[in-house]
């Protein structure tokens, strides 16, 4: 399953995740014009920090999804295929019961069309626009299991090293 | 494909093979660029910050000082203004010194080249003219230093401008009183809790512009007139084929004339020459590239080896012994490149210093010795260079240029009577300008070359300097013979007077000579220069100074058009102001096109209005 990842080591806070994301969902995809266009593009992620460090966060298109379990409309659903938490525009009817439920305020209220927003991954690209404009390579776009190998040769490297040093 | 010129793709393919990154690559890598600073809504001024506002309509929309995006785009914009007219201004302050030290007999190998110029540049200042010129120079460098830090009133050349043009600056207050204290006033009212309202901001940018083009800008195009001679036609050769196989192959690159000229000096000294050939070459082949090789393009019709994109595939010809610069749109990348191969790049100011280069500081005072000094240095590398990776991968074309006003004056019999006739007559429908460098956001030289071509077909006079007018030429644009790719007015005109159909006026500070035409064409006709059928266009500019010079020819009168987009579109209020609202205040505005044609288009339909609004 593929999946978004953060590394908040390389996370600088500049929020070009953001603005590449309202850009990917706006009627143009091009900067210059997408910032003159009615209504405006919103970004489906927004950069938070603490305590120094900075984190983009969006959906994580949770496995167990407390909002697809918490809408009353159906609007919410998780596709097996994609593995994302996919939104139905025509069926959300604005209770913001799945905001209330995100444990990462993912959830993004729209007021202009009374329904919600939220990160789609970018069906249509082959990377998600957060990832492609992150500048940094704090965002990553892969296989779970891949991206957690990587993670376990890490893991590797930095304990066998330790180990050695310490006999 | 990268480029519209061949051997420029062809170098960088070699770059490819040889693992050099050049431009175009390490543009690549900052895509997607920041959103915050294309649109122009981070402000790094204070630091409460840095603020960005979102662009998007939630918050932030205030940065912590308060300031919302327009003034904060204003202020950016302001900066870049100041950045640009300092960087022309300065330069127009070292000529200045330079004819301060020459009429002093203080520097050797400069002298007063054009004393009829300098008598009547002397008039304007009011100084007694019945004097040995080394006196009447002394004055004059004098009187201009004034111009930079004093304030009296407002600065000289401004004079030159037509009676309602200077009515619509005083009126806004916009009138430029000192060179340096316009810049100096930006920075200080855009330091945070100064100058709070974008449009107050927005008319000081056009008071700085003002200080460049009929200031700093105007100073070092007639005093580097006066100390090297008026540019008179002049037949030459441009692109990278001007290198040679056998000879030292020397290019000087960057903006200011009074090293180049030495180095033209230098390069046929015999005792060099003699050097060069026991060094195993044929001899020394020097060229210039940007905007001090169109300096000695135009005075002593040295060959052109390209613009500002061309630099660093230059070096991966493997045939360059030297690349001399001295200040203003060199790449820093230059000299990591030059590690690949045999080429020195030699640093020459005080100003700009390179890491990884050689320097070899020029003062004018010593100005010829010292370029002895460094041409010496580019032959006894001649030895190392590595004939196996040597590849010119072209022909030079064939250029004329050396259009100064006074050539164009020359040309048509004496008074400029005849051009304003053909403008009448519509044989000549308009003359448009066409400044600025080049950007690898833009495939390079094509925007150039496509918008120049597009407004010669329509009867259009092109005027041009800089990167754009070196772009022209390698198309083989700037020959009498291209009138054929004219119009046919434009055509007929061009070949009764045996002129090109696209004029190269000069670098870029010698976009104040394109101002005095506009001015005289004005004066002429009893109207402003905002009433003129004149456009101007900056096909593909990247610099701050083109983005002063594109706010000088705006507040001068003269609607614009812009080929890359300036970072001024997070606020809709800046850019309405830029694009509409300064239609009303100073009678022209600026347009952003990115398809040259298009660009051409919006150009033509200004000048067909103007015209009409002359009863033409």
């Amino acid at each position: 399953m593929k999946g978004i990842f953060i590394d908040i080591e390389k996370c600088i806070g500049c929020k070009s995740c953001e603005i590449y994301c309202a850009v990917s969902h706006s009627a143009s995809k091009q900067i210059f014009s997408a910032v003159f266009e009615d209504p405006l593009p919103a970004e489906r992620v927004k950069v938070e920090s603490y305590n120094a460090f900075s984190i983009p966060i969006q959906c994580r298109h949770c496995e167990e999804a407390p909002c697809v379990d918490a809408c009353p409309s159906g609007a919410l659903s998780k596709e097996t295929e994609t593995g994302i938490v996919a939104m139905d525009q025509e069926r959300c009817i604005g209770c913001w019961m799945c905001a209330m439920v995100c444990p990462f305020g993912a959830i993004i209220p729209k007021m202009d069309s009374k329904v919600i927003i939220k990160c789609d991954r970018c069906p249509d690209l082959d990377e998600p626009a957060c990832v492609n404009a992150c500048p940094t390579n704090a965002l990553l776009f892969g296989e779970l299991s891949e991206v957690m190998k990587k993670s376990r040769k890490k893991a590797a490297q930095i304990t066998i090293s330790a180990i050695k040093n310490a006999i | 494909m990268k480029s519209i010129e061949k051997s420029v793709n062809i170098l960088i393919e070699k770059a490819e093979n040889e693992g050099i990154e050049l431009a175009w690559d390490r543009l690549e890598k900052q895509e997607p660029q920041c959103g915050f600073g294309l649109l122009g809504i981070c402000c790094r001024i204070c630091n409460m910050g840095p603020c960005r506002i979102n662009p998007f309509g939630d918050e932030p929309k205030k940065g912590v000082c308060g300031a919302a995006a327009d003034v904060i785009v204003a202020r950016n914009l302001g900066r870049m203004i100041a950045a640009g007219a300092a960087a022309h201004s300065d330069h127009g302050r070292d000529i200045v010194h330079t004819l301060l030290l020459a009429s002093q007999g203080k520097a050797r190998g400069y002298e007063i080249k054009d004393e009829a110029k300098l008598k009547a540049i002397a008039a304007e200042f009011k100084i007694d003219t019945n004097r040995d010129k080394n006196d009447v120079a002394k004055d004059l460098a004098k009187g201009v230093m004034q111009e930079f830090g004093m304030e009296k009133g407002e600065i000289q050349f401004i004079k030159r401008a037509p009676a309602k043009r200077r009515e619509i600056w005083e009126k806004l207050g916009i009138l430029p009183r000192g060179i340096d204290r316009e810049i100096v006033e930006m920075m200080h009212r855009t330091h945070i809790g100064v100058d709070n309202d974008y449009a107050n901001i927005i008319l000081h940018g056009l008071r700085t512009s003002l200080s460049d083009g009929w200031g700093g800008s105007m100073v070092a195009t007639e005093l580097s007139d006066i100390l090297f001679g008026t540019p008179k036609p002049v037949k030459s050769k441009v692109n990278l084929g001007v290198l040679k196989e056998d000879a030292v192959n020397i290019i000087v690159h960057g903006h200011e004339p009074t090293l180049s000229e030495m180095i033209v000096l230098a390069s046929k000294d015999p005792d060099l020459i003699a050097l060069a050939k026991k060094n195993g070459a044929k001899g020394i082949n020097l060229s210039g590239m940007c905007c001090t090789g169109n300096e000695i393009l135009m005075r002593k019709g040295v060959p052109v080896s390209g613009n500002f994109l061309n630099q660093e595939v230059a070096i991966i010809t493997g045939a360059v012994e030297a690349i001399i610069v001295d200040v203003q749109c060199i790449m820093p990348s230059i000299t990591e490149i030059a590690k690949c191969y045999h080429t020195d790049i030699i640093s020459t100011s005080p100003k700009a210093k390179f890491t990884g280069a050689l320097h070899m500081e020029f003062h004018e005072d010593k100005g010829l010795d010292i370029a002895k000094e460094i041409v010496k240095k580019a032959i006894e590398n001649f030895p190392k260079r590595n004939k196996e990776k040597v590849l010119i991968p072209d022909k030079p074309v064939e250029m004329c240029a050396g259009f100064s006003v006074e050539a164009i004056v020359e040309a048509l019999g004496g008074k400029l009577d005849p051009l304003i006739d053909a403008i009448k007559a519509g044989q000549i429908k308009g003359i448009a300008a066409i400044v600025g460098c080049n950007n690898p956001k833009v495939k390079h030289d094509k925007s150039h070359v496509e918008m120049t071509k597009k407004l010669i077909e329509n009867d259009i006079l092109v005027v041009e300097t800089g990167c754009v007018a070196i772009a022209n030429a390698k198309v083989g644009l700037l020959v009498p013979e291209a009138a054929e790719k004219a119009g046919e007015g434009l055509k007929a005109v061009c070949k009764a007077l045996g002129i090109p159909p696209v004029l190269h006026m000069g670098s870029c500070v010698d976009i104040s000579r394109i101002l005095v035409v506009a001015a005289a064409i004005a004066n002429a006709l009893g109207v402003d220069i905002s009433d003129l059928p004149v456009a101007g266009a900056a096909p593909e500019w990247m610099s701050e100074k083109a983005v002063s010079i594109g706010t000088y020819v705006i507040a001068s009168g003269v609607f614009t058009v812009l080929g890359t987009v300036p970072p001024v579109l997070g606020s809709a209020e800046v850019a309405g102001l830029l694009t509409n609202g300064a239609e009303g205040l100073i009678g022209a505005k600026f347009a952003v096109e990115m398809d040259p044609v298009k660009g051409a288009d919006l150009m033509i339909d200004h000048i067909k209005a103007k015209r009409k609004g002359l009863g033409l």
